[in-house]
């Protein structure tokens, strides 16, 4: 039988359609999806994300043995609070899993994974952890709401009051912590907003107070448009243990700068010559772009990761990987079931902060 | 979940409409539009195609899926419904009114065949 959240029950009392994803009895949508992901692009929605796992890192070590585990440095996050994006690598610098660590206190960090492959990321977590004095705490009863919008901050501050103080200072991917909640700037629409951690008792009482001040609940059909507008990558589509950074539109993340540092996988990718790159497509006739649909370039055969029909753009969209030497405003074809169809390249950020960016 | 009594169904979502012409309209069941969400993109088939009965014919695509249409009976495509594929949400919003294709039956006998309101409403609640 799938996981259920401590929201199940809301989402069912809201009419949510209700499909299993990765082992979890998750809401696609309550409505029309594409409401749902205009919601989030002009005001403010909220996602359960609680079948997401926090893992507490800490201990004396905690901040080496981060920094050999992901391929981004956590010596850079110089202030409590403050977040990094990166990916824990194979040898061989396959992706695990991309993830955020936030640096909670000095010895004390808090790792988010994708809920699909938490079991594995924590058995990977547990066996580097020989020789350095950390623990490795899996935190599978806290809960996770995002709340994403334009107006997500004004909204959370208008339900929660004494958060208002607490929050308004924090820059993107930072982070702070009062009385067992963790909230920070991040998410995965390419809004404004909020992730807020909690213990699970309370999920549904906050869930209850941002809705009564007008956020609306927005299931992860919505979230995956909106992501994929945005340019996030989505782990298992778009990159995976066969994948590498460099050539998932990930390079940005992987932080080379400390030449003593030796991460995971950074032997592998010092050795590699990307020969693919990470690309956006626009479909320019008329579909929708789909995940592994071939793509034919001058420069030769490339594939879609992930694609989908985008609302803010009213047009198909899709992040690929593609030869390298294909640039962006290129015309290339892909394959929908039968047909050829012209798509142009584009920089794969379609839509950030309410505003097609093509 | 409409399931109007006066049109016939199959067991692939498709609904069914005899006109007086003798010609047979098909469309997608409120059923299986709400299975698909919001539909974004549809593929329809150019008149004069021969069809057989349970061939692929036209694809609906909503923001989750893609979804193959199949033709209910054999026949050729007479019409189909051009301007819906500008509008292809109008599907969500009236399942029955947007119809997708029209078919002139090879062998009226296939229409009689297709599943009645009472069977697919047995279908449709299980799917």
């Amino acid at each position: 039988m799938a996981k259920r959240t401590p929201l199940y029950e809301a989402h069912v009392a809201a009419g949510a359609k209700v499909v299993d994803f990765a082992g979890w009895d998750m809401p696609i949508n309550y409505g029309s999806q594409i409401e749902e992901h205009h919601q989030v692009r002009n005001d403010a929605g909220m996602f359960d994300v609680s079948h997401m796992r926090a893992v507490d890192v800490a201990g004396k070590d905690a901040q080496a043995y981060l920094r050999r585990l992901v391929a981004n440095d956590v010596a850079k996050l110089a202030i409590p609070g403050k977040a990094l994006y990166s990916c824990m690598l194979k040898d061989d610098g396959g992706i695990i899993d991309d993830l955020i660590v936030y640096f909670l206190a000095p010895e004390r960090y808090r790792v988010v994974v994708n809920a699909g492959t938490a079991e594995k990321d924590l058995a990977w977590m547990k066996a580097q952890l020989g020789g350095f004095a950390v623990t490795v705490a899996d935190r599978p009863e806290l809960a996770m709401i995002a709340v994403q919008g334009p107006n997500a901050r004004e909204r959370f501050w208008a339900a929660f009051p004494a958060g208002r103080a607490r929050t308004i200072l924090l820059q993107p991917f930072q982070a702070v912590e009062w009385d067992g909640w963790l909230v920070a700037r991040t998410g995965y629409t390419g809004e404004d907003g909020f992730e807020i951690t909690l213990p699970a008792a309370q999920a549904s009482a906050v869930w209850d107070k941002l809705k009564a001040v007008g956020v609306k609940p927005i299931g992860l059909g919505a979230r995956d448009t909106l992501r994929l507008e945005a340019g996030m990558n989505l782990y298992g589509l778009d990159m995976d243990e066969s994948q590498n950074p460099l050539e998932s539109g990930l390079t940005w993340t992987v932080d080379l700068k400390d030449a003593g540092r030796d991460f995971i996988g950074r032997k592998a990718l010092a050795a590699l010559t990307p020969t693919r790159q990470f690309v956006g497509l626009l479909l320019l006739d008329r579909g929708v772009l789909r995940s592994h649909q071939k793509v034919f370039t001058p420069q030769g055969e490339g594939e879609t990761t992930s694609g989908s029909f985008a609302p803010t753009l009213n047009q198909s969209v899709a992040l690929a990987r593609v030869p390298v030497g294909v640039a962006v405003g290129d015309i290339v074809e892909v394959v929908i079931r039968d047909k050829r169809l012209q798509a142009k390249v584009v920089k794969p950020t379609f839509a950030r902060h309410g505003k097609a960016l093509i | 979940m409409s399931i109007p009594a006066n049109l016939k169904y199959t067991a692939s979502h498709e609904w069914a409409a005899r006109n007086a012409d003798g010609t047979v309209t098909v469309g997608i069941t409120d059923h299986a539009q709400e299975a698909l969400g919001d539909i974004v993109f549809l593929e329809l088939p150019e008149a004069g195609r021969a069809v057989k009965a349970g061939q692929e014919c036209a694809v609906v695509e909503s923001v989750k899926a893609a979804s193959d249409i199949y033709a209910p009976i054999s026949g050729e495509i007479v019409e189909a419904n051009t301007p819906a594929v500008d509008a292809p949400e109008a599907v969500n919003q009236d399942a029955y009114a947007t119809w997708l294709f029209k078919i002139k039956p090879s062998d009226p006998a296939e229409f009689d065949a297709l599943l009645d309101a009472a069977a697919y409403q047995e279908i449709a609640a299980d799917h």
